[in-house]
């Protein structure tokens, strides 16, 4: 892999991957079962000097901003680092957002250009402020012949003849700004340098060396900070594969890893419990001669891995389950969201060792992980390389809120001072995660739940209650506010996290079947992973403060004390 | 041969639903969120797509089911496509 310390950009060490490993394949794009993209290093620079050249004549500038709105596929990758060459600043923002918090974010960012791909254009082009739209420069990929692209180029025939010029930049210099919430509320843009993500890639090839031959299965989306560095800078400075798959139904999924015979993927929760689900039910269906015989080979592969990871081994003890797999899987990478210690057990039983993380965009990808030295379900890893992790006001159980200081940790928040300054406290990253560290060789790290107002859905997203009150806006009620149940009532546990939405009934009103029918509805109008979980009825008024606003803390405390988790009502 | 009616293309939907994740068909309305409804998560309800995209024999990518979770929005979807 490339000696990261050598670099001052991204852009500089991408720019030597791609004349390093001139022959190896960087980059495979499947849709189902047809392949449609085959990359070498040397194919991917010839792909993007001439986009790099068109940017360079449309004016984009050292700094510039450039926005990405894409699923998974070669195209983000290219644009990404044609935007890195020419110095830019990207912003990776998340193609599952509606097309109105599209474009809030865009105007948040003040991003002059915009890779997009055609059916989120489309949407965005039909969004009520489209007009707003401030990026002067909109490519759009696949668009279909003779589609009315609103002055947007076609991404295809956004390209120039002629060397474009490599911009150079610092470490200190933004690379990134990366929306990790807030698009109801308040946006909350993570500005990362070049000097971030080179020490957080550093650390994390330290552990686990990417090579070439390594094929890394992109699953999670690219704008995802896990994507963004373990499916793509990651593997690229280490002269690895990238695998994009257009459709993730999970039958094109399985196929992907035994036609690509993936070694590295990366998974939220809800995938591998999926995963998990559908191995159970083929064990389920073994007849009772080989399940026995299974679950003896399970057991010989449990007593052979207890130190350490045997890939080789588990892989002829169990031969059928790695087959499933590939073949060369060497780990599944899981993270993102609370995983079950159950389902990761499970995986490493069959001699397919999880390797579960902790982290937040904040502090760019990772701050710990599992180095497998031996395999720990019951923890989130040891702190990575460079990464300093401290248990603030820890109680008598040494449970804390996490803090983490590294070079890899964000430098502010994009225009917001009063939150970086709540955020970053004398240097050290405030999680809002509540940890300790293993009481047995204090070298592990564990989670026990969340200090701040939110929840992290099994699918890794992280949902803020004040980015979908306004869903709520205009019910029949005196009052609502939305919580995490796990802050109003901290369970020392992560898991069953949900929201649920408080209301305050006029005086005289009562809940009935027309005002539970208004709630259903107005949820319903949310994506499915932003949806309250339950309501509950208060029978006090809110407090306020001068400027009329909800005392959230207060209240939050009030309904704590004040009620039971149980008197909430699922809907 | 004609398309089918978006009627008929609900209706065949709400069977298959109902018969892939074996839930009374009766349970099944057209406006009712499938997630909910069959208790099921977004990649199990991309196991119906595929399940329906053989039955009606057309290929919907997986943009197409973002922001859905009605049965008659699911509908409409393939019926562009028939």
């Amino acid at each position: 892999m490339l000696d990261l310390r050598q670099y001052a950009s991204l852009g500089a060490a991408l720019k030597d991957a791609l004349d390093r490993w001139p022959n190896e394949t960087c980059l495979i794009e499947a849709d189902r079962d047809r392949e449609k993209v085959r990359l070498t290093y040397s194919d991917f620079k010839e792909m993007s000097r001439p986009l790099c050249r068109a940017l360079q004549d449309a004016d984009f500038k050292a700094g510039d901003r450039a926005a990405i709105i894409m699923t998974n596929q070669s195209k983000w990758l290219i644009s990404a680092y044609s935007i890195f060459f020419c110095g830019g600043v990207l912003i990776p923002l998340d193609f599952k957002l509606s097309a109105t918090e599209h474009l809030q974010l865009l105007a948040h960012s003040k991003a002059r250009f915009l890779v997009v791909e055609y059916y989120l254009w489309r949407a965005i082009t039909q969004a009520p402020d489209f007009a707003n739209l401030a990026a002067q420069i909109v490519l759009v990929t696949e668009a279909p012949p003779g589609a009315d692209l609103r002055g947007a180029y076609r991404w295809e025939e956004f390209k120039r003849k002629g060397e474009p010029q490599f911009v150079a930049r610092q470490r200190e210099d933004t690379a990134c700004i990366v929306y990790s919430s807030g698009t109801g509320g308040r946006p909350k843009g993570c500005v990362l340098t070049h000097d971030s993500y080179l020490e957080q890639c550093a650390a994390l090839t330290a552990w686990y060396p990417f090579s070439p031959g390594v094929r890394y299965l992109s699953i999670l989306p690219t704008n995802h900070a896990i994507d963004f560095m373990v499916g793509f800078i990651g593997p690229f400075v280490c002269g690895a594969c990238v695998v994009h798959l257009r459709t993730l139904r999970p039958e094109f999924v399985r196929d992907a890893f035994v036609r690509y015979r993936i070694t590295y993927v990366s998974l939220v929760p809800m995938v591998l419990k999926n995963l998990e689900r559908g191995l159970r039910a083929k064990f389920d269906e073994l007849k009772p001669g080989k399940r026995w015989m299974l679950d003896r080979l399970i057991g010989l592969n449990k007593m052979l891995t207890r130190s350490r990871p045997r890939v080789a081994i588990s892989r002829r003890l169990l031969p059928d389950v790695h087959k499933a797999f590939g073949g060369e899987l060497r780990a599944l990478i899981v993270g993102g969201a609370f995983t079950d210690p159950s389902t990761l057990q499970f995986f490493y039983d069959l001699g397919i060792p999880v390797t579960c993380g902790y982290g937040l965009t904040e502090a760019c990808t990772a701050v710990t992980l599992n180095d497998l030295k031996p395999f720990r379900a019951d923890t989130v890893g040891k702190p990575l390389p460079g990464s300093e992790v401290r248990i603030l006001n820890p109680d008598g159980d040494g449970i804390g809120e996490v803090a983490v200081r590294s070079r890899a940790v964000m430098s502010h928040y994009l225009d917001d001072p009063e939150l970086t300054a709540q955020t970053i406290v004398e240097g050290w990253l405030l999680t809002g995660d509540l940890g300790r560290f293993d009481p047995k060789g204090r070298e592990h790290l564990q989670l026990f739940g969340r200090k701040k107002n939110m929840i992290v859905t099994a699918g890794g997203k992280n949902i803020y209650p004040e980015d979908i009150e306004s869903a709520f806006e205009g019910s029949p009620v005196k009052e609502y506010c939305v919580f995490a149940a796990n802050y109003l009532w901290p369970q020392k546990a992560l898991g069953n996290e949900m929201l649920v939405l408080v209301v305050r009934l006029e005086q005289n009103q009562q809940f009935d079947d027309k005002l539970g029918d208004e709630i259903m509805t107005r949820n319903r109008r949310l994506p499915d992973f932003k949806r309250v979980g339950g309501y509950l009825v208060w029978d006090k008024d809110f407090p306020r403060t001068a400027s009329l606003k909800i005392k959230r803390g207060e209240l939050a405390a009030e309904i704590g004390t004040g009620a039971a988790r149980a008197s909430v009502v699922e809907i | 041969m004609a398309a089918p009616t978006i009627d008929h293309t609900l209706d065949e939907v709400l069977n298959l639903a109902a018969s892939h994740f074996k839930v009374p068909r009766e349970k099944l309305t057209p406006d009712a969120d499938f997630f909910k409804t069959l208790g099921i998560d977004s990649l199990q309800a991309l196991d119906l797509l595929t399940r329906l995209e053989q039955h009606f024999r057309i290929e919907l990518p997986d943009y197409e089911l973002q922001g859905v979770s009605d049965f008659r929005t699911l509908a409409n979807r393939i019926q562009s496509r028939l």
